[in-house]
């Protein structure tokens, strides 16, 4: 990978030393096809390490595309992407699988579960591409189970699962590998309001961890836990905020 | 990560589990491809050595040649003449025929009473020489003696090999070697015990053939050759043979060369090379449908190892998203192919290695339990390497069949391979 000399050509805002964990610099996509669909627009973003930050938008306004970017399961076209201060670009499947093995965490709507393993199984899964020896990842899984509450339901599976359980599962295998950053793209589309909650509660307990975690929703309620909401707009972003929760609360 | 670890291995069979019927579809094919391989290989093998084995009281490259009566008149002399062999026709035929290896001319005689103490039998009296205990493959084990030599030919000795059957008649149990039998009023000492046939109904006592001629009245002359010839491995080559020998014995004999049936020729050869000619084509045919069977496997494997990449696209995705590697996948992908066709080409091997043996053991009880009958089946046996080298074009094609498909999924960003499905 090309290290770019970070210190010296970017502005000292986004530099790493204010912790710059995602930067965007003028970053596009666009999907081709007999109709090549631009979907991210210039985006320039910076995200500091422990933020806690809402993607909101319109259905179709790159939401996920943008997410995949960021989690190095999509490549981009121009503009530059760094992660903890390296280059994202052009990478390798196999370096992508590094970095996404050590830094990221995913959490998203359809859970994603491998059906034939049990949920202590499908926890310690990311710790097996890690080499760590079958006892260790599994006790790790029935603590990371514990974490999210679900202990007891270690050799379910995930068909015998609701979908909030199965979310927390989710959440507790994107947790065990220890990321920096945790990306949940609509990580409760598929759940009733209860269940939401549940979800919602444990990520920003996550976040309270200085974990790094971006969420895209359409929900204002699960925006509202957070702390910094963006919203797309046809591939733009179209707004940027602090989000402050007692202010919000108030003007309810 | 390194490629081969018991977690690895036990990730694998999770996967194979949770996918029954496609691990047991690919391994069947080829289980199937092996266990036929073997059937038809060992069926071929063993019809073979059964019918060969028919031949094995003889050398299979025996040529035996016997006098008759001229049917034409011929130089002076009239039809209807009854020819004779004599020594110096074998040294001529020996000389001429570079072909010949081992020679011996035999003086038959039947129904002689050979007698040791009170017990006394007929038996077939041959007097032959040295080179007829190869010919006819006679068998002298160690500490049975010896049979007849060089000395005894020149000495004209009074000596005698007798078969088992003699031995059990005369002897009764008793060590015959060293001791002397009457045959015709004369006394020969016993040198060599023969077993090879035993269990013929027949008791054969082995002379030198040149006492034989002294005693019978046959100086110079002999009733039968008997040979085995070398270096002709066609039927047309032998055919070329026999015809040459007759002309040349007809042409000493003092025959007319078209009176073929003045003389005898059996070429053993000739049958043999024929038979087993039959068999290297049956052979070749069945090799020809075991492959075609290893084929239909290998299609087999390659199919199902398609469509397995492209039904675990998405869960490759996923385990990519959550931080596998293209190679733990493809490695995942790869030993499980490896495990599935050992262990089931392993299978099929010992299945079919298994049938040949159950259809060895009714076949020959089909024919009768030791008897000395026609034999069709027999022994039938694999070569180990053939299967081995089988067993290891499907593993490898399964490998291969595996390989390209898994290397294009892994490499799919894993986006599209999640959305796939
Ligand atoms: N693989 C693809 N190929 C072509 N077009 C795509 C692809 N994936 C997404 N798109 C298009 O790109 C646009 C943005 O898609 P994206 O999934 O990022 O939207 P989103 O904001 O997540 O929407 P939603 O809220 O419905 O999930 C959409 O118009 C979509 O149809
Ligand atoms: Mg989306």
């Amino acid at each position: 990978m090309r290290q770019l000399p970070i210190e010296g050509q970017l502005p000292f805002y986004l530099s790493k030393s204010i912790g710059g964990m995602i930067l965007l610099e003028k970053l596009n996509k666009t999907y081709p096809g007999v109709q090549p669909l631009h979907v991210l627009k210039d985006i320039d973003l910076s995200i500091s390490q422990g933020e806690y930050v809402a993607i909101m938008g319109a259905s179709g306004s790159g939401k996920s595309t943008l997410l995949n970017v960021l989690g190095i399961l999509d490549d981009y076209d121009t503009g530059r992407y760094l992660l903890d201060g390296k280059l994202i670009a052009g990478l390798s499947e196999k370096k992508a699988a590094i970095y996404r093995n050590k830094m990221i965490g995913f959490v998203f709507q359809s859970f994603n579960l491998i059906s034939f393993k049990n949920a202590m199984e499908n926890v310690a899964l990311p710790l097996f591409y890690k080499g760590v020896s079958r006892k260790k990842r599994n006790q790790l899984a029935l603590e990371y189970l514990e974490k999210v509450g679900l202990r007891d339901w270690w050799h379910h599976y995930p068909n015998e699962l609701s979908g909030g359980q199965k979310q927390r599962i989710a959440i507790a295998r994107a947790l065990i590998s220890q990321p920096r950053i945790i990306l949940a793209d609509e990580p409760t589309g598929a759940l009733d309001s209860r269940t939401t909650d549940e979800v919602i509660q444990l990520l920003s307990q996550v976040n309270a961890e200085g974990i790094t975690t971006i969420v895209v929703t359409h929900e204002r309620s699960v925006a509202e836990q957070t702390k910094r909401i963006i919203h797309l707009k046809d591939g733009y972003i179209e707004s940027d905020n602090i989000n402050i929760p007692s202010l919000t609360a108030c003007s309810k | 990560m390194k490629f081969f670890e018991f977690d690895t291995i036990r990730e694998i069979f999770s996967t194979m589990r949770q996918s029954k019927l496609r691990t047991f579809l690919t391994g069947f094919s080829v289980a199937w491809g092996i266990f036929m391989l073997i059937v038809l290989l060992g069926s071929g093998k063993g019809l073979q050595n059964g019918v060969s084995s028919n031949f094995s009281n003889y050398a299979v490259n025996m040529v035996n040649v016997w006098p008759r009566r001229t049917n034409m008149p011929y130089k002076g002399f009239k039809a209807y003449r009854r020819l004779r062999f004599r020594d110096q026709d074998m040294e001529m035929l020996k000389n001429h025929f570079p072909q010949i290896d081992k020679a011996s001319g035999i003086i038959s005689l039947y129904g002689n009473t050979v007698s040791y103490g009170k017990e006394y039998g007929n038996y077939g009296i041959n007097g032959v020489m040295p080179d007829y205990k190869d010919i006819r493959m006679l068998s002298i084990e160690a500490g049975n003696g010896r049979f007849i030599n060089n000395i005894d030919m020149s000495e004209e000795r009074k000596v005698v090999v007798i078969n088992q059957r003699v031995a059990d008649n005369l002897f009764r149990g008793e060590e015959p070697l060293g001791k002397y039998v009457q045959i015709g009023g004369i006394a020969f000492m016993v040198v060599g015990l023969e077993t090879k046939t035993s269990n013929d109904e027949n008791g054969y006592c082995y002379i030198p053939h040149s006492t034989a001629q002294t005693i019978y009245n046959r100086r110079g002359y002999t009733d039968e050759f008997y040979f085995t010839v070398t270096g002709m491995d066609s039927p047309e080559a032998n055919e070329a043979f026999t015809l040459a020998l007759r002309k040349t014995l007809a042409r000493s004999l003092i025959v007319h060369p078209d009176d073929t049936a003045a003389i005898g020729v059996w070429n053993m050869a000739e049958n043999y090379v024929q038979t087993m000619r039959i068999f290297s084509t049956i052979q070749l045919f069945v090799f020809i449908i075991g492959l075609c069977t290893l084929v239909a496997g290998i299609v087999g494997v390659g199919n199902i190892m398609v469509i397995t990449v492209k039904e675990r696209t998405r869960e490759f995705g996923i385990k990519k998203a959550i931080g596998a590697s293209p190679s733990n996948i493809l490695n995942s992908i790869l030993i499980e192919s490896v495990i599935i066709t050992g262990v089931f080409g392993y299978i099929g091997m010992v299945l079919g290695i298994g049938t040949l043996e159950l259809l060895s053991l009714i076949m020959e009880n089909a024919t009768g339990t030791g008897g000395d009958g026609p034999k069709v089946f027999l022994n039938p046996s694999v070569d180990l390497n053939i299967v081995l080298v089988a067993t290891g074009i499907l593993i490898a094609s399964g490998l291969l069949a595996g390989y390209f498909p898994a290397r294009r999924a892994v490499n799919i960003k894993p986006v599209e391979a999640m959305r796939a499905e």
